[in-house]
C-alpha cells in the first residue's frame, strides 16, 4: 500500500486553475518533497489529502483510503501541519499540546516517546505563551501537535518558511528522525537547499508537477552547460549575456549569474567580447546545477 | 468526554485570558441596566401643579395636601383662573388642577347620580407628551381619591405599576436587549477566530465532530452569562426597586432559555462569517435594532403596523420580554407564560440545528 496516491487531482477557485491534473506517489516510510514557489498550488494539494477540501476532478488515496468518501478516517490517521501558525497564541506551550493531544483522545504520556526529541528543546518553555515563542520555537511546538497522537502520514506545508536557517536545520534533523521511525512524510518548501534532505522531490508550477525524482535524479536532467558568471557591473553584465547569442537563459544566482548555454557556447570568447566592451574584471567558469536551476530550466522549456 | 471537557477547559482559558473582553462582558449589562432604570426616564417626576379653586372647602383643601404630599408631585400654590394661561406659559407650573365652583355640592349631587356636571378640569402643558398623558391620569386619581368609587365616571386604576415607573417598564427590555447582544457577541466571535487564526483547520483534521465544538464552545460563556443574569436580577431588586413578584425559579429557569438561545445565535453568525469583525457587526448592529423596534421594548407591538407585528414574531426578544413582564411584574405563575417558553424553545433547537448544518466539516 502507498501511503499517498494522487491521480489526476484537479481544484479550481472561481476563475484560477490551483491544480491541473497531478498525479504521484508517496511511499510508505518515504520523505517526499513539494518544491515549487507561491502560488504554485501547494496548499491546494495539501488541503485536499488532508480532506479539508473536495477535488474537482480525479481521485486520491491517502494510507490506502479515499480523500472524499473516507474522509473521517483519514483525520484519525494523518497529521496536520499547516502553512501559516496554527496553535492558540494565548494558551501556553504545555496547554496547546494537551489540548491537541485530548482532540484526538490520547494523553501526551502515551506518545511521549515519539514527540520527545523536539518537545524537549521547548519544554524550559512551556509556560510560555505560544504567542510569544520565536519562529524555530513555533514550528516545533506545531510539529508536537501534529504528532502527538501518532500519525502514520505527516502532512507539514511550508514548515521552515520564515525560520531562521540554525532552525531550518535543525528541523529537517527531527524530520529525520520521524522518517526513521517510519512515518510517511509529505513536505512543502520554497527552499531548494531543504529539496536535497529529502528521499524524492516533485517540482510544481502553476498547478502542474513539472517532474518527479530523486534530488540526485532530478540534478541529473540538468544536461546543458551552466556557468557562474561574475564581474564588477553585474546588472550591465545581466542585460549583456540575455542579448548574447548561444546563451539561453540568464539569471541572477547568488552572488553571479547562472548562464544556461548551447553546446556550441564559447565561453572564453564570451569573456573577451565583454572586456571589448570595457566591462572590469570579468569571469566565467563552468558551474554545477542546483535544484533551483533545474526549476528554472524545466519552467524555461514549458 | 475527555475530549469535551478538554475542548471546554480551553474555550474557558481563551475567555479568562481576555481580561479586558471579560471585563467588557460583565461590566456592560450592569451599566446599561443602570442607565436606563436611572438616567433614561419616562416617568413623571416632580410635576408642578398649581390649583384653581373658587371655593376652598374642607375636601378641596384634603385633595390638595394629598398632591401635596405625593412624591411625585408638587404644589405651586393657588392660582386665579385668569392666571392659568400665563402660568402655563411661563413654565411656572406643569399642569393647573381647576375645582369647580361649589365643589363639595356638586359632589354631593354626582354621587346621588342626580347631575352629571363636571366637577374638576385638568389642565396640562402637553410639550411633554409623556409627561401630560401619565401625569393626569395619575393626578386625577391622586384628586379624587375615594370619591372615584362612587361616582359614574369611569375607574380607571393603574395595576401592578400605579406610579408608572419606568423601570418596572425597562427592566425586562433590557434584559432581553444585553442577554442577546452580549450572548450573541461572544460567541459569534469564538468560531470565527478559530478560523482567523488558522486553527480550524488543525481542528478539522482531526476525528472531532461539529457538535461537540459547539456545545464545548457554549458551555463557558453560558457560565458568564449566568453570572450576568444573576447581577441584574439582583440590581433590578435591590437597586431598581422592582419587585421579583412571581416565581423566581420560573424566571430564571425562562432566562437561562433565553441565554441558550442568544449564544446558539450567536454561534449561527459565526458558522457564516469568516471575520471577527464581521461577526461582530452582524451580532451589534443588526440585532440592536430589531431587538430594540419589535421587542416591544420601547414601543408597543400592538402599536406596530401588520408588517412589522409579523415580523416581531420571529424575534425571540420580544416572547422573552412578554414572559418577563408577567414573571417578574406581574407576578402569574409559570403557566401563563407557557406559550413565550415554548416558542422560545423551538427557536432554540431551531438555531442550533441550523448553525449545526452550517458548521461545515470542510473548508469551504
Amino acid at each position: 500500500m502507498k501511503a499517498i496516491e494522487a491521480d489526476n487531482l484537479s481544484k479550481r477557485y472561481a476563475k484560477t486553475e490551483a491544480l491541473c491534473g497531478v498525479s504521484f506517489e508517496v511511499e510508505e516510510g518515504e520523505l517526499f518533497g513539494l518544491i515549487g514557489p507561491d502560488g504554485a498550488g501547494k496548499t491546494t494539494l495539501f488541503r485536499l489529502l488532508t480532506t479539508l477540501i473536495v477535488p474537482d476532478g480525479g481521485t486520491a488515496s491517502v494510507g490506502g483510503l479515499d480523500i472524499v468518501r473516507d474522509y473521517r478516517r483519514i483525520r484519525e490517521l494523518v497529521g496536520y501541519m499547516p502553512g501559516r501558525f496554527s496553535l492558540y497564541p494565548d494558551l501556553s506551550v504545555e496547554e496547546n499540546l494537551a489540548f491537541f493531544a485530548a482532540l484526538f483522545g490520547v494523553r501526551i504520556a502515551d506518545n511521549y516517546e515519539l514527540i520527545a526529541p523536539i518537545y524537549r528543546q521547548i519544554e524550559p518553555f512551556r509556560r510560555r505563551r505560544a504567542g510569544k515563542l520565536s519562529g524555530g520555537m513555533k514550528q516545533k511546538l506545531a510539529l508536537c501537535c501534529a504528532l502527538v497522537h501518532r500519525p502514520s502520514i505527516l502532512f507539514l506545508d511550508e514548515p521552515t518558511t520564515g525560520v531562521d536557517a540554525v532552525s531550518r536545520s535543525e528541523f529537517w534533523d527531527m524530520l529525520f528522525e520521524l522518517k526513521a521511525r517510519g512515518i510517511s512524510m509529505l513536505v512543502s518548501t520554497p527552499y531548494m537547499d531543504e529539496a536535497r534532505r529529502c528521499d524524492r522531490i516533485a517540482l510544481i508550477d502553476r498547478g502542474s508537477l513539472l517532474g518527479i525524482d530523486t534530488p540526485g535524479g532530478i540534478l541529473h536532467r540538468f544536461r546543458e552547460p551552466l556557468y557562474a558568471l561574475s564581474g564588477d557591473d553585474m546588472y550591465g553584465l545581466l542585460i549583456e549575456a540575455r542579448r548574447a547569442s548561444g546563451i539561453r537563459k540568464c539569471y541572477p544566482f547568488g552572488a553571479a549569474h547562472h548562464l544556461i548555454a548551447t553546446s556550441d557556447f564559447d565561453p572564453t570568447a564570451f569573456v573577451r567580447e565583454l572586456a571589448a566592451r570595457g566591462f572590469q574584471k570579468v569571469e566565467i567558469v563552468p558551474t554545477e546545477p542546483g535544484i533551483e536551476d533545474v526549476f528554472i530550466q524545466l519552467m524555461h522549456h514549458e | 468526554m475527555g475530549e469535551f471537557l478538554s475542548f471546554v477547559r480551553k474555550e474557558t482559558l481563551h475567555i479568562l485570558r481576555d481580561s479586558r473582553t471579560m471585563l467588557v462582558v460583565l461590566l456592560a449589562p450592569v451599566i446599561q441596566l443602570l442607565l436606563f432604570g436611572f438616567a433614561i426616564s419616562t416617568e413623571v417626576n416632580n410635576v408642578r401643579v398649581a390649583v384653581v379653586a373658587p371655593h376652598r372647602s374642607e375636601s378641596v383643601r384634603q385633595a390638595v395636601e394629598r398632591v401635596a404630599a405625593n412624591p411625585y408631585f408638587t404644589f405651586e400654590g393657588y392660582i386665579s383662573q385668569q392666571e392659568i394661561d400665563r402660568t402655563l406659559r411661563a413654565g411656572r407650573a406643569d399642569a393647573v388642577a381647576v375645582f369647580a365652583a361649589d365643589f363639595d355640592r356638586k359632589v354631593d349631587a354626582l354621587s346621588r347620580g342626580e347631575s352629571s356636571e363636571a366637577i374638576l378640569q385638568l389642565i396640562f402643558d402637553a410639550s411633554n407628551t409623556t409627561l401630560a398623558t401619565a401625569g393626569s391620569t395619575y393626578l386625577q386619581s391622586i384628586i379624587l381619591g375615594d370619591l372615584q368609587g362612587s361616582m359614574p365616571m369611569p375607574d380607571t386604576r393603574l395595576l401592578y405599576n400605579p406610579q408608572m415607573k419606568s423601570a418596572y417598564n425597562f427592566v425586562p427590555g433590557i434584559m432581553g436587549l444585553i442577554f442577546i447582544l452580549i450572548c450573541a457577541m461572544m460567541t459569534s466571535v469564538s468560531i470565527v477566530r478559530e478560523k482567523e487564526t488558522g486553527t480550524m483547520e488543525v481542528l478539522l483534521v482531526s476525528p472531532v465532530r461539529p457538535i461537540r465544538i459547539i456545545f464545548a464552545k457554549m458551555v463557558p460563556y453560558f457560565t458568564l452569562s449566568c453570572l450576568n443574569l444573576l447581577t441584574i436580577l439582583l440590581l433590578a431588586r435591590y437597586v431598581l426597586d422592582v419587585p421579583l413578584a412571581g416565581n423566581v425559579v420560573a424566571l430564571v429557569a425562562l432566562s437561562l432559555l433565553y441565554l441558550i438561545l442568544s449564544l446558539a445565535l450567536g454561534l449561527f453568525f459565526s458558522t457564516i462569517t469568516n471575520k471577527q469583525s464581521t461577526a461582530l457587526l452582524i451580532s451589534a448592529m443588526l440585532l440592536m435594532m430589531p431587538v430594540i423596534m419589535f421587542s416591544g421594548m420601547i414601543f408597543p407591538i400592538e402599536n406596530l403596523p401588520v408588517v412589522l407585528r409579523a415580523i416581531s414574531c420571529v424575534v425571540p426578544t420580544r416572547w422573552y420580554i412578554e414572559a418577563v413582564r408577567k414573571l417578574m411584574i406581574e407576578g402569574l405563575p409559570f403557566v401563563s407564560v407557557i406559550r413565550e417558553t415554548a416558542i422560545l424553545a423551538a427557536m432554540t433547537v431551531a438555531l442550533i440545528g441550523v448553525a449545526l448544518r452550517k458548521f461545515n466539516d470542510k473548508l469551504e
